[in-house]
Formats: C-alpha cells, structure tokens, sequence
C-alpha cells in the first residue's frame, strides 16, 4: 500500500523544520545523516532489519529508575515538550485528528440515527435498486477509506520527519542526562 | 449435508491444523523465552505482515457467518452491522495505533500506568482486559461449537463439547509454546485464507449475475419475500423504540470499542516503530473494508441465490447463509463443485475461529502475566519468569473459557461479541484516551474510569432480558430485568468518561506535569519506546 521507506519524503519542508529544531530547544549538535542505519533498522521492513540486528533502544525509559538521573531525564521531557518544535507536531497532529474525529462521529451516528428513526428515508429510491440507504452506507465505506488515506499522507508528510528528529534529540538528551550521572 | 462434505472439510481442516501446529513448533525450536518474544513475536514483523495479522485477528468467524447470516435474512439491517465494524478501525488509527506503540511495551495498561502510581492502575486495567478477552474468548468458544452441529451436520450436544475443548486445547498449544510469533503467522494464515475463499466466492456470484449488482439486488429484494423494503433498514430494528435505542447502543459500542480491545492493542507491538504501527493499521483497513464488502456481497447473495426461506430453514440465525451459497455456487447439492466449496468454507470458518481464539488468548495471558501477577506479587522477579506465568495463564485462560464456553452454549453469538465491545468501550477506552491526552488526569480518576465503566457494563447486562425476564433469556424462570437494553454501551461507555472525570476533579492528588510530559512526548515522537 505505501512503498516509501522513509527516504522519499519531500526533502524542502523537512530540512526547514530540522533547522528550526535544533535552534528551538538548544539540542547539542549533531549532524545525523537522515538515512542513518539506526533509523533503517526501525522503520523498514522485514528483511532489512534482519541483516542489521534487532534494534537496541538507545535509551530505556527514564520512568521506574531513582536517582539523580531519573530526575533530570524527566527535566528532558518537559524541556522537550515546552519546545517549538515539539508544540508545531502535536499541533499538527490535533489539527487533523481532532476536526477527523468529529467528521467521522458525527456522519456515523447521523446515519445510526437516520436509520434506526427514519427507515422511510433511507428506503427512498436513487437509481434501480439502488436507495438512498445503501448509498449512504457505501459512503460509509468510502468515507473511511478516504480518511485513512487522508491521516496516512498528512502524518508521512507533516508529522514524520520533525517527530523523528525529536525522537533524536530526545534521546540524544537523556542519554547525555544519564552519561553525566554515571 | 452429505458425508462427502464432512469427510473433505475434515480433512482441510486438519491440514490448517497440520501447518499451524507445524509454525508453532518451528518458530518455538528458535525462541529465547524473552518477554518481548513471547508478547510481541520480537517486535520485528512487517507492517504488511501485521496488517494481514490484524485483520486475521478482527475478522471472525461472527462477522463471516454471522453478518452474512444476517443480511441474507433481513438485508439492510445486516448491513448496519457491517459499517459499525469498520468505521471502528478510524478510531484506531487516530487515536491509538501510533501512541499507544510509542508509549507501551505489551500491553494496555503500560500505557496508563507510565504517568500513575502504578500497581492500582495496573490492577485495574488488568481485570478490565481479562474480562474483555474472556467474553470475546466464550464468544468463540460458543461459535465454534454451533459451527460444529451447522457444519458436520452433527447436533448431539457431545459433539458440541468435544468441538468447544479441542478448539481450546489447541489455542493453548499455540499460545505457551508459540507465543506472539506463532500466533501472529497463524493470524496471516488464516487472514490470507478466509480472503482468498471470500473473494472465489465473491467472483463466482458476480459470474452468476454477469457482473450486474443491480439484478443481483433485486433478486435478493424478491426471493426473500420483503419485496424492495428488504433493501432499506427497518427489517430487524425497525420495531418499538426500545429495540431501536438497543440499536443505536450497539453501534456505539461496536464504533468506540475495537479501540479498546486487548488483542487488538496488542498487535500494535509486534511491529518496530509508530510509523510502523500506522502502516500495519492502513493495511489492516484495506483488508478489513475490501473483506466486509465482500461480506455484503454475499449476503444478499445469498437470499438471491439461495432463497431467504431456504437459509431459514436451515438455521434459524441465518449462520450457515455462506456455505449454503458456496454450495449453490459450486453446482447444488451432490455436485462435486458444490460439496468442494462447501467443505472449503467450511474449514475456512473453523480455522478463523481458530486463530481468533489464539489471539485473544495471547492477549489476556498477557494482561494476567504482566500486569496482574507482576502487580500482585510481593517481590520482583525477572521478566523471564513472568513469560512462564504467561505460559500457564494461557493454559488457565484456555480452561475458563472451555468451561464457560460450554455453559454458555446457547447463548447467541453475536450478543455476545457485542458485550465484549461494550465493555471494551466503558472500561479500556476511556482511560485510554483520558491518559493520552487529558494533562490533569490522575491515579484516582484512572482507577474510577475503569471500573465505573466495567461495574455498570456488566450489571446492566445482569439486569437486562438476556439474562431473566424473557422466554429466550439465559434464566427464564426468574425476572430481575430492570434494564430494558441487551447492549449496555449508550448508558455504561459515557458513565466510563463521567467516572474519570469525576474521579479526576475529586482527588488530591496533583496531576504529575513531567509525568505526562514524557507520555505526550513519548506518544508522538517515539522516543524511548521500545
């Protein structure tokens, strides 16, 4: 269904917002390549990640441990949600999802409703045998699919790349958090 | 229904046994006996790979049966059925499928338990997943045993039995020796096999009709005496408000708890990434939509082909509409062709059965090990240890439901699927959602949420006619109905979000603000996911 394995994205809009990340939340410096194999190993397919190895998590949770370190590594997490760049993804992400809900609720229960109180409705005829009721539940089918689409293409495309370069940084933070500690 | 059919399905059926018993041994000759092999099948399958495992594990052997049962004999109100299953996987996708990989390590309650005091909550989404695979599991178990006595043609109450223990005798082999990756391959299997049958059949009626939907309806609309108000809703549901309300309550439940299900949340975790877990959702959409208009297709099939009063007779729920058509398609009764497709959809339908069960049983075990006994235990033991609770709770899963499986045998099986979803809905998702993205929630209103969503959907059911009050209720003697609803959703799933609000604004407890900084950070971004 979707072919693209994480290099095929649009390389203008992407290489706007990494910019604007590292400056937003004084991440250390780091030039990863995009196409690093850490990032390969984790976002492709079968084979791939077999010839690579199971990938490692860089960082375990921070929750669950005591000390200085567990401490300041939650201190990253806010760090990193007070961010810019962190504040632009969820953004993003409620942009969509939250008017998506709405749509997708509202047209089911709008057609529970029709149905179960206004069967006389749905029976009216469209074309052959075709009534307004079976159109209505294909649109069901059709709207779903077209929504899932919709959220795949505007994550792969607004959301993607700048959560993955947070993913960095934030990792790249706590393990430097927990390097200091130890 | 000759011998010939029951000697081939027979035989089918042990070949899927065969390969599937065959997948487990060869993926458990190589396992280490870690918790995230035997949870999550090593987190390394690939989206297409768990899109086709997830559509195994939703696509059961009630919707291929059943719903088809149902709109060949009330046509457009089985439909409704259809939609609320589907539209469902939007809810999914949006809401769970990324975060909940991003924030969780096997199951539900990792999710909920990141930013609370932990053992409470645990506790409570524990018992809430356990009892939502239990009655999805007796679900199962009651379909599996009818599909034995509609199939073989076999009625006595014996051979019911022995289907309903071998069914879960196998699941348990499946489950502790194979873990999630067995159970996933399975899952693949089987998905790829139901739809494969799905579309043969599909392909042969749209050839009986030459590819005219049109007269396809209209034969439907004519053979199953309804006229053109069998194509219109109203059928089923169309009687006094309360069957209609009883709808409407279905729906909702059907809508907001596949979110909610333990097996399905888990599927989310064999996959390495969040980007991963969206993609294995896409697939799973794709299959499930493509498969359920199959499923409408061949219900109305079905009355058009077969007859409505023909399906009727055979089975009064409808249940047997699909072999029935395969029979029909394949030539008629005696024919070769008809008894080969018969016996295919046959086996067909007890393999889904099959590995739906696995699923769920996987799920719950894991809900047993690693929340409820890692939560109740006094001191810590390693992870390895908890995979072998897992092992022997798959085993005391399997013997729950074998048992209330076979006492529940004459409950209706889609009722009982419905329950599952309701409770599912009122307990799991709006804890869920209240942990993801509500920053002052706290332990106190995520204890409440789950169980002023899991006590009232349950009492409500005890209270309804299902259970006393009416002829077909499971105890027709005594009357104790004070709810009038079969489905409990419309009143217990918005009493789930009330109790999570108030036990929120009701505790003294202070929202932990760094706590839910790293579960929104770590549900959007995936660091320090696992």
């Amino acid at each position: 269904m979707q072919s693209s394995n994480g290099r095929g994205w649009g390389a203008g809009d992407g290489s706007e917002r990494s910019a604007e990340n590292q400056q937003d939340h004084g991440a250390p410096s780091r030039d990863v390549p995009y196409e690093d194999p850490w990032y390969d190993a984790l976002a492709s397919g079968w084979g791939e990640v077999d010839g690579i190895g199971a990938p490692a998590p860089a960082v375990p949770p921070a929750r669950g441990e005591h000390g200085a370190a567990a401490v300041r590594a939650r201190d990253v997490y806010v760090e990193v949600q007070r961010s810019a760049a962190f504040q632009e993804v969820r953004a993003r992400y409620r942009g969509f999802v939250v008017p998506g809900v709405a749509v997708f609720l509202a047209w089911y229960v709008g057609y529970l409703v029709t149905a179960t109180t206004a069967p006389g409705l749905m029976a009216r005829s469209v074309a052959g045998a075709v009534n307004v009721g079976m159109l209505a539940g294909l649109g069901q089918f059709l709207t779903t699919f077209l929504l899932t689409w919709a959220y795949a293409r505007h994550a792969r495309l607004c959301r993607d790349r700048a959560a993955l370069e947070l993913r960095w940084d934030t990792q790249e933070l706590t393990r430097g958090v927990r390097g200091d500690a130890s | 229904m000759t011998g010939h059919h029951q000697t081939l399905a027979l035989v089918l059926f042990s070949g899927f046994v065969a390969v599937t018993l065959g997948i487990t041994t060869w993926v458990s000759r190589r396992r280490q006996g870690s918790a995230e092999e035997f949870y999550a099948g090593g987190r390394l399958f690939s989206p297409m790979e768990n899109g086709f495992a997830i559509a195994g594990d939703y696509m059961s052997a009630a919707s291929f049966l059943g719903v088809t049962g149902l709109i060949a004999l009330y046509g457009y109100d089985g439909m409704l059925y259809v939609v609320g299953f589907l539209v469902a996987w939007l809810v999914v996708l949006f809401l769970a499928a990324e975060l909940v990989r991003n924030c969780g390590r096997f199951t539900l309650a990792d999710v909920v338990a990141a930013r609370m005091s932990e053992r409470p909550v645990r506790i409570a989404a524990g018992t809430s997943s356990v009892t939502v695979s239990v009655l999805y599991l007796v679900a199962q178990m009651v379909g599996a045993g009818s599909l034995v006595a509609l199939l073989l043609g076999r009625t006595s109450g014996a051979d019911q039995a022995w289907a309903v223990i071998g069914v879960g005798a196998l699941m348990v082999i499946y489950v502790s020796l194979g873990g999630m990756r067995a159970t996933t391959w399975i899952q693949i299997v089987k998905a790829v096999l139901l739809l494969t049958g799905t579309i043969a059949l599909t392909v042969l009626l749209l050839l009986r009709f030459h590819g005219d939907v049109d007269r396809l309806l209209l034969t439907a609309a004519d053979r199953s005496g309804h006229g053109r108000a069998y194509l219109a809703p109203g059928l089923k549901y169309g009687g006094d408000w309360t069957a209609r309300l009883d709808f409407i309550s279905l729906g909702l439940a059907l809508v907001l708890g596949t979110a909610g299900l333990p097996h399905i949340l888990s599927r989310f975790y064999t996959v390495p990434t969040a980007r991963a877990a969206r993609r294995s959702a896409v697939w799973s959409i794709g299959l499930i939509g493509g498969f359920y208009l199959m499923t409408i297709a061949l219900g109305f099939g079905a009355a058009a082909v077969v007859g409505t009063d023909a399906v009727r007779a055979s089975n009064a729920a409808g249940n047997t509409a699909v072999p029935l058509l395969a029979l029909h398609l394949g030539g008629g009764a005696g024919s070769t062709g008809g008894t080969v497709l018969f016996a295919i959809v046959a086996a067909v339908a007890f393999a889904t059965i099959l590995a739906v069960v696995a699923g769920i049983t996987l799920a719950s075990s894991a809900s047993v090990a690693h929340d409820l006994y890692a939560s109740l235990r006094r001191s810590r033991g390693t992870a390895r240890s908890e995979v072998v609770v897992a092992r022997w709770a798959a085993v005391g899963i399997g013997a729950v439901a074998i048992a209330l499986g076979l006492l529940a045998r004459d409950l209706n099986v889609a009722f009982l699927v419905g329950l599952a979803f309701a409770v599912a809905a009122s307990a799991n998702l709006p804890v869920l959602l209240y942990s993801l993205f509500w920053r002052g929630f706290t332990t106190r209103g995520a204890v409440w949420a789950v169980y002023g969503g899991l006590v009232p959907a349950l009492g409500l059911v005890l209270l309804s006619p299902v259970v006393s009050g009416s002829p077909t209720s499971l105890f027709p003697d005594v009357d104790f109905q004070y709810f009038p609803l079969q489905n409990p959703g419309i009143v217990s799933i918005p009493l789930g979000f009330l109790a999570g609000w108030l036990g929120t604004i009701t505790s003294d407890e202070v929202a932990d603000e760094a706590k839910y900084a790293e579960t929104e950070v770590r549900s959007l971004t995936g660091a320090g996911a696992v």
